[in-house]
Parts: C-alpha cells; sequence; structure tokens
C-alpha cells in the first residue's frame, strides 16, 4: 500500500517531465498531462480502500545520516492522507481534462500542463510524506509551481506582479514555517512525523506555543488567511484551470491539511487556539463581505476559497479535526466545479466582469445545472454537501468544551453570520450569471454549442460529489474513524458529523435571511447589481478589499522600498566612495612620483646619489650606536 | 709613503668626477667626468692592495681589468654621443628628456559617482 502511495506520488512528477520533454505535439502533451494523473487518481482510491481505518502505515527508506539526524525517506498513509490524496488527484485529473480543450490551442499549452502535473506532485508528495523535510520540499515546488502558474499569462500587466505577489507572501510565511519546523524536528531528535507526534504526545517539546505560532504563520501564507491572504484574489489572473486546483485541492488545502497533520501540536496551547479562531473570525467575515462586493466572478470566487479556507480554520480551531478535513473535502468538490464552470462562463461570454453576463440559464444548460449545484452546496443549502460541511464545524463550535470553549464562541458567532454572507454572495452570483436580461453587448460566441465535451464532463463528474458528499454524514462518526486520531492511531472516539439542532436552525436563519435581502434587491431591479443597493457607501471599500493592500503598501513595500533606496544611496555614496578614493588616491600618489620621471639622467642620478649617502649615513648613525 | 696620500687624492678624483656627472651638461665631458670616477676606484684599490700587502695583488688585476673595460665603455659612450649629436645636433644632456613621464593632472570629475556609473555603461 504504501508503495501504491509512492508510485501514485512519483506519477505525475513522471508526466511532467515527458510532457514537458515532448514538445508541442499536442496529442503526446494530452495524453501525458492526463494519463498518468488519472492513474494517480487510481492508485489513490486503491490506496483510500485498502486503508480502511487503520492507524498509520508507514514505510521509509534509510539514506543514510545527516549529523545528529537518520535521514529515511518515504511514505505515511492514513486516513486523513488517504482521503486528501484522492480529492488532489481527482481534482487534478478533471483540471487536466478540462485544460485539454480549455487551454489546449494557447502556445504555451504543454508547460502549463507539465507544471500542473508537477503542482499534483508536489501535493501528493506533501500529503503522503513520511518526514517533515520532505513535506516542506513538496510545500515549497507548490510556491514555485503557483508562481509560475499564476503567472502564466505573463504577457498581461496584471499577471506579472500577481505571481511575484504570490510568492512573496507565501514566502513570508514559509519561513517562520521552516524554522518551526527545524524546532520540531530538533526537539523530537527526528523529522519522522510519528516520531514528532509521539514526542508531541508525551509532552516533550520545549515551547509548543512558539513552534505552533511558527508553523501558523506558513499555514497563514499557503491558505491564504489573514493578514496574507491577499495574494489570493490577485492570484485570479492566471487561467481558470489553475484556480480551480490552487483553491480546491492544492496549495490552499495544503495550509489546512498541515493543521490536521500536526494537530496535537496546535492543540496543546489554547492561546494558539484563539488566535487562530480570531484569525479565522476575522478571515471568514471580510472576505465574504469582499466576495459580496467583487464584480470579476472570479474574484467573488477567490474571496468565498478564502472565507471558506477561514471556516476550516476555525473548525480546526476548536476541535473539530475531522469537522474541518469534511468541510475541506466537499469545498473541494464545489470550489473545483465552480472555478471550472466559470472557466466557461467566462469563455462563452467573454469578460470575467458580472455586468457582461445575465440570462445564461436556457443557453448554457450544462454550467447552468452544474454551477447551480456548486453554488447550492456553497452556500449551504440542505442536502447539498456544503450543508453538512459548513453544520459540522458550526455543530463542533457550538459543542466545543473545555480549551476548545473559548474559540469555539469566536468561531460560532462569525460561522453563523458568514454562512448568511455566503448564501448572499452565492445567490447574487447566480443571479447576475444565470437570470436577469442579457447586457447590451452582443456576446461572442452566439451560435457555437456550450463548450466542448473535455469541458463539460469534468463538470458534471464534480457535480455528483458536491451535490451528494452529504451522505458520509450518515455513517455518523464513520468519517472521523476513518481519519483516524489526532495522533494518527486508529480506533480513536470520532466525532459525529451529523448537524446539531439549534445552529442548523440558527444558521438556516441567517441563510434564508440575508438571501431574501438579497433576492428582494434583486427583484426591485433585475438588471441592476444588487451588491450597489445593499452596501451603498461601503461598497467601493469592499470592491477593493478593505484597503487592504494600501495597508500593506504603506506598512511593507514603501518602507521596504525607501531602505533599499537608503542602501542604494549608501552603496554609491559610501561605499563607492572608499573604492573610488583608494582608485583616485593611488593616481594622485602616481602623480607625485610621474613629477619625478623628468627624463634627466643627471637629476635620477644625483637622486641615487643621495639615496646613497643617506643610506651610508644612516648605517654609519646604527652602528656607533649599538 | 703614508697611506693618506693616495687616499685623499682618490677621494678628490671621485669628488670632481660625480661633479663632473651629476652637474655638467656636455656628454662629452660627462664621459670624461665617468673616466675619472673609475680611475678614482682604481686608485683606491692598488692602494689598499699595498697598504694591505695582498699577497696576490687582487687590486692591480682589478684595476687591469677596469682600465681594459673603461677604454670599452668609453668607446662605446662615444658612439652613443656620436648617435645623439647626429640626430639631435645636439650633445647636452639637459634637453635629453625622451624618457620623461607625462603628467596630467586628476579631476574632479573622476570624483563623482555619476561619471563612475557612465564608465560602467560604456
Amino acid at each position: 500500500m504504501n508503495l501504491l502511495a509512492l508510485i501514485a506520488s512519483l506519477l505525475p512528477a513522471l508526466g511532467a517531465a515527458v510532457t514537458a520533454a515532448g514538445g508541442r505535439d499536442l496529442r503526446h502533451v494530452k495524453f501525458w498531462s492526463t494519463a498518468p494523473v488519472g492513474a494517480a487518481l487510481l492508485l489513490t482510491l486503491l490506496v483510500a480502500i485498502d486503508h480502511g481505518s487503520g492507524g498509520a502505515s508507514v514505510h521509509t527508506y534509510s539514506i543514510g545520516t545527516a549529523g545528529a539526524f537518520h535521514v529515511e525517506i518515504g511514505t505515511r498513509v492514513t486516513g486523513l492522507s488517504a482521503i486528501i490524496a484522492v480529492l488532489v488527484a481527482g481534482v487534478a485529473i478533471c483540471v487536466q481534462v478540462f485544460s485539454t480543450t480549455y487551454l489546449g490551442g494557447e502556445p504555451r499549452y504543454p508547460s502549463y500542463a507539465a507544471l500542473i502535473s508537477l503542482f499534483t506532485a508536489a501535493m501528493l508528495t506533501v500529503v503522503y510524506s513520511a518526514d517533515l523535510v520532505v513535506l516542506l520540499v513538496g510545500w515549497e515546488i507548490m510556491g514555485a509551481c503557483s508562481y509560475f502558474l499564476i503567472g502564466h499569462y505573463w504577457e498581461k500587466p496584471e499577471a506579472r506582479p500577481a505571481s511575484i505577489k504570490a510568492f512573496l507572501m507565501t514566502k513570508a510565511g514559509d519561513v517562520p514555517f521552516l524554522f518551526g519546523i527545524i524546532a520540531l524536528g530538533v526537539q523530537a531528535h527526528s523529522f519522522q512525523i510519528n516520531a514528532v507526534l509521539a514526542a508531541t504526545g508525551q509532552d516533550r517539546l520545549h515551547h509548543p506555543a512558539w513552534i505552533a505560532f511558527l508553523l501558523l504563520c506558513g499555514v497563514l501564507g499557503k491558505s491564504a488567511q489573514f493578514p496574507l491572504h491577499s495574494w489570493l484574489p490577485d492570484a485570479m489572473a492566471g487561467p481558470t484551470p489553475i484556480s480551480a486546483l490552487i483553491h480546491a485541492a492544492t496549495m490552499v488545502a495544503a495550509g489546512i491539511y498541515v493543521v490536521a497533520l500536526l494537530y496535537p501540536v496546535f492543540a496543546l496551547c489554547q492561546a494558539v487556539l484563539i488566535v487562530m479562531a480570531i484569525i479565522a473570525a476575522i478571515t471568514m467575515t471580510g472576505a465574504a463581505l469582499c466576495a459580496f462586493a467583487q464584480t470579476d466572478i472570479k474574484k467573488i470566487l477567490a474571496y468565498s476559497t478564502v472565507s471558506q479556507l477561514a471556516y476550516m480554520l476555525g473548525g480546526l480551531a476548536v476541535g473539530g479535526r475531522s469537522q474541518a478535513i469534511y468541510l475541506l473535502l466537499v469545498h473541494g468538490a464545489f470550489k473545483a466545479l465552480l472555478f471550472l464552470a466559470a472557466g466557461v462562463v467566462i469563455h462563452r461570454v467573454g469578460s470575467n466582469e458580472l455586468s457582461a453576463m445575465g440570462g445564461l440559464r436556457y443557453r448554457m444548460p450544462v454550467a447552468y445545472t452544474t454551477m447551480t449545484i456548486g453554488l447550492l452546496a456553497l452556500a449551504g443549502i440542505p442536502p447539498f454537501s456544503g450543508f453538512f460541511g459548513k453544520e459540522a464545524v458550526l455543530g463542533a463550535a457550538y459543542n466545543a468544551t473545555g480549551e476548545f470553549a473559548a474559540p469555539g464562541r469566536i468561531v460560532l458567532i462569525f460561522g453563523l453570520i458568514t454562512a448568511g454572507l455566503t448564501a448572499a454572495y452565492s445567490l447574487r452570483l447566480w443571479l447576475g450569471v444565470f437570470h436577469g436580461p442579457f447586457p447590451d453587448a452582443p456576446h461572442e460566441h452566439e451560435a457555437t454549442v456550450e463548450a466542448p465535451q473535455p469541458e463539460l464532463i469534468p463538470l458534471i463528474l464534480l457535480a455528483v460529489p458536491a451535490a451528494l458528499l452529504g451522505i458520509v454524514v450518515l455513517f455518523g462518526s464513520g468519517f472521523s474513524n476513518y481519519l483516524g486520531g489526532w495522533y494518527g492511531e486508529a480506533g480513536a472516539a470520532g466525532a459525529d458529523l451529523w448537524p446539531g439542532g439549534l445552529t442548523t436552525l440558527l444558521s438556516l436563519l441567517f441563510v434564508l435571511g440575508f438571501g431574501g435581502l438579497v433576492f428582494l434587491a434583486w427583484r426591485r431591479d433585475e438588471g441592476a447589481d444588487p451588491a450597489r443597493a445593499l452596501l451603498g457607501p461601503v461598497r467601493p471599500a469592499l470592491v477593493n478589499g478593505f484597503y487592504f493592500d494600501r495597508l500593506i503598501d504603506a506598512a511593507v513595500v514603501r518602507p521596504t522600498r525607501a531602505a533599499a533606496r537608503l542602501v542604494g544611496f549608501l552603496d554609491a555614496n559610501v561605499i563607492d566612495a572608499y573604492v573610488r578614493g583608494s582608485g583616485t588616491g593611488a593616481r594622485g600618489l602616481g602623480t607625485v612620483l610621474r613629477r619625478l620621471q623628468t627624463g634627466s639622467v643627471q637629476f635620477y642620478l644625483t637622486c641615487l646619489f643621495l639615496g646613497v649617502v643617506i643610506m651610508a649615513a644612516v648605517y654609519a648613525y646604527v652602528g656607533t650606536v649599538s | 709613503m703614508h697611506a693618506v696620500y693616495p687616499l685623499v687624492l682618490g677621494a678628490l678624483l671621485f669628488a670632481i668626477g660625480l661633479y663632473g656627472v651629476l652637474a655638467r651638461r656636455n656628454a662629452i665631458a660627462v664621459l670624461m667626468a665617468i673616466e675619472l670616477l673609475l680611475n678614482a676606484v682604481t686608485l683606491n684599490l692598488v692602494s689598499f692592495s699595498a697598504i694591505l700587502r695582498d699577497r696576490y695583488g687582487m687590486g692591480q688585476i682589478f684595476t687591469l681589468f677596469i682600465i681594459t673595460i673603461a677604454a670599452a665603455e668609453t668607446g662605446l659612450g662615444l658612439a652613443i654621443v656620436l648617435l645623439v649629436y647626429r640626430q639631435r645636433a645636439t650633445a647636452d644632456l639637459g634637453e635629453q628628456r625622451a624618457l620623461a613621464e607625462p603628467v596630467e593632472p586628476v579631476t574632479a570629475d573622476e570624483l563623482s559617482p555619476r561619471n563612475v556609473e557612465a564608465e560602467v555603461a560604456r
């Protein structure tokens, strides 16, 4: 089973290499970008079925020692990693198939497809890795791949800064993350995840809160949480399928996955949990408000991802590890679906703007149906999967006891508000794209079919789990048992995912209230944006993400630029002055000596003679003194 | 004979020769002054050889060598002077300045950073 997992994480990397080596032959690229990822999906499914609910299965290969550490590389399969791997491979194959026609005609498609495969391989490495160093390698490869993929359209002026921003912001979190991992490994005397978890369980860590905070920085960067969230909306400059991959299965999911993986480290200290809950509360509400105001449909979905990830982080802050992972799973399904469907709509309409859309219900039946399912799931309407995911987290917050009680209250209050806001922006997106009147501008492809088959089939395939993953709750604590305990052990008492009565009632009230408000605003003028009427004067602030970028500009960018200018000034005028001074000084001295070179032989001889006389005098003087 | 006579004579001859080499402008006169220097040295060698009662007469042998070399050197020197005179129509040593270094002053421009950047760009 571990061998299968190893092959599953290596196959997409192989696919990436072969895809990149194959040049521009389209059939070659299409085959080698999809087949290895598809095979990896089969393998991850086999691993997940084979794993059952039996603890952590580790298999490592020793590759020698490095200093005080014995280095072993290998795979570690738990219920958690098995199920996340299925999500990763499943979304990746959908994205690859979707891309064959969506980007198949573009000149840089081969490199794009290779990078997606590499991205998938990196995420599977993170998921299956048996030790933290290999996990970090996969983590960093993902960072590099996201940089390249977000900057795929580098000829677009907004794509270049977006990719650099994504790289820098995630890297700002990755540096503390690296130190956190080093601290964990040094204190546990091993980088093996099992050993680290065992050391945590035996209370052998010296400063677990500091380690948890360091690791949390990396998670905030990768999972786009406040205050490192603003790269994700900007990352929409990349191709749409990339957004589906980054937002649903890889990259942002990696942050949540690492918290769940090293959960005991985070749960040791209540301060960490409260900080996580506060960050989650700020992010989920703020991002949901921003999503409501956006006019670019991809940005709506991007802020929605930020908000939903905060939900998961909130779930983790209140001790709801299984609930958060369940939400991650269903969110992966419906968010991939939503992005791919949005991609179809954007290609058809030729614009990202909500104002250019409307009334597409009958023209794009497949996109309409699947996106409706996705949005119903996102909004948390029963019986779609998102409803159960959200209720599981809210239930965990409501039932949190002991050290989880204080974060539980924070998450519960903001979670309920966010549930309403989520429904509001989902409804606004749905109405704006598919209902209401056509915009005045004619659509680009009036007569053609909705989209090619390879784009529609992934939509339909993703709509199935987006609609039906709620079945999982029928098994009660079965899902939690499958995931395994905090330390990767089997048979831990798992949490029940069945939605609780009171929180369900409250959140449905919020959903109906906010949704109804949006619907009423929309009914008054079907062509207008309900956000304009409802938000009024605060709308510009929300469209610009609370001007958070300006804050970063003032707090980070401008001081950095000023420091760079200062360094440049010091370099040009202080350090270089010494360099130039030495050169000029040498030349000045040389000029003095040049003046002695008169060309008169007799002058030279006189100098020589004087020198000899002086030397003789000195010699004689020294001789008499001593 | 007291040893001081030949030595003082040698010193006087050397001083005259030195003056001639360092101060005279005429190349022929300088050559003659060099001869004086050489002869002052040979006088010293001979006198020390006698004073120290050198069994092998090394001073005399050296003197013979120096006389030979001085003859050759004077011939060579005269040839050079002749060539210089033919080329430049003068044998005045004060005007033979072909070996002088031209001196160009350091300007303030070389100290400014902009100039350095311009040089780098070039």
